[in-house]
């Protein structure tokens, strides 16, 4: 596969995720959008990853894999991001009943 | 059209359709199913890729674990399909033109790209198999390795502080 064909999908999946954090009001809802735009990320390093296999595997055997490593990291970074942000949500649906993040705005008064 | 491609562009327009559908839902359920489904089909692009061992941890670690964890906090809430007042249009206007606009700017940069007859590897290679991940996992990257255990307890001790009731 061309690695053109990943760039695109990567890009269209992460530009859904930025439209989505920026017209949605629910606080998890946005955290989701969060979430897609990691994932097409993590997808767009995995096909650089294969990229640089297909152009060096002749002189370096485990050429790319760095980029798989990289993707590892960023679930284990994604997994705890995750826990803190929804222990963060429900507190804060905890004090103010509701997840809309408009309602954040009374922190400026 | 080989086997490859077929399965290529059918994730692919799974993957976009369901993202968009997390997107628009207005049931936020129904928004954490669409985003499972976007999981699998980015893990079926991994397996695509042979990079078995992150499609696994994929669907384990997102599909499994951290969408399972968003589905509590939903049922926790009680949180309905009309819970979101939307008053103001423009806003989402605003945000769409905002997400087009990158979409835009991002492909007419990497449009003429020189990237024409550069091809990610399908199928072959055994660099994304637990074997060599591993091997790699333990010589070259074991500090950052154990630095994210640290960071898992940091974690943990975090979300115990943050939830608890005064």
């Amino acid at each position: 596969m061309p690695i053109n064909y990943y760039i695109f999908l990567s890009v269209a999946l992460f530009c859904i995720g930025v439209a989505g954090v920026l017209t949605r009001r629910n606080a998890i809802i946005i955290f989701m959008c969060v979430e897609l735009m990691l994932n097409a990320v993590n997808l767009l390093l995995i096909a650089f990853s294969k990229m640089h296999y297909h152009a060096q595997a002749a002189t370096n055997p485990n050429a790319g894999i760095d980029g798989q490593l990289f993707v590892f990291f960023i679930m284990v970074v994604a997994a705890a991001e995750v826990s803190v942000g929804l222990a963060i949500i429900v507190m804060m649906y905890r004090n103010t009943h509701s997840t809309d993040v408009n309602f954040l705005n009374r922190l400026k008064h | 059209m080989g086997i490859t491609q077929i399965l290529f562009w059918s994730l692919s327009i799974m993957a976009l359709i369901s993202a968009i559908l997390v997107v628009v839902s207005k049931n936020p359920v129904h928004s954490v199913l669409w985003l499972i489904l976007v999981f699998f089909a980015i893990s079926g692009h991994y397996i695509l890729m042979n990079a078995q061992f992150l499609a696994i941890v994929n669907l384990i670690v997102y599909a499994g674990a951290i969408m399972v964890l968003f589905l509590f906090v939903f049922m926790l809430m009680n949180l309905n399909a009309d819970t979101e007042p939307q008053k103001n249009k423009w806003l989402k206007i605003a945000g769409v033109v905002a997400g087009g606009s990158l979409l835009l700017v991002l492909v007419a940069a990497l449009k003429n790209a020189d990237l024409k007859n550069q091809l990610a590897d399908m199928g072959g290679g055994n660099i994304g198999l637990i074997h060599y991940l591993g091997l790699s996992l333990f010589n070259e990257y074991v500090v950052p390795f154990e630095i994210s255990s640290v960071l898992f307890l940091s974690a943990m001790v975090g979300v115990v502080v943050i939830g608890k009731k005064e």
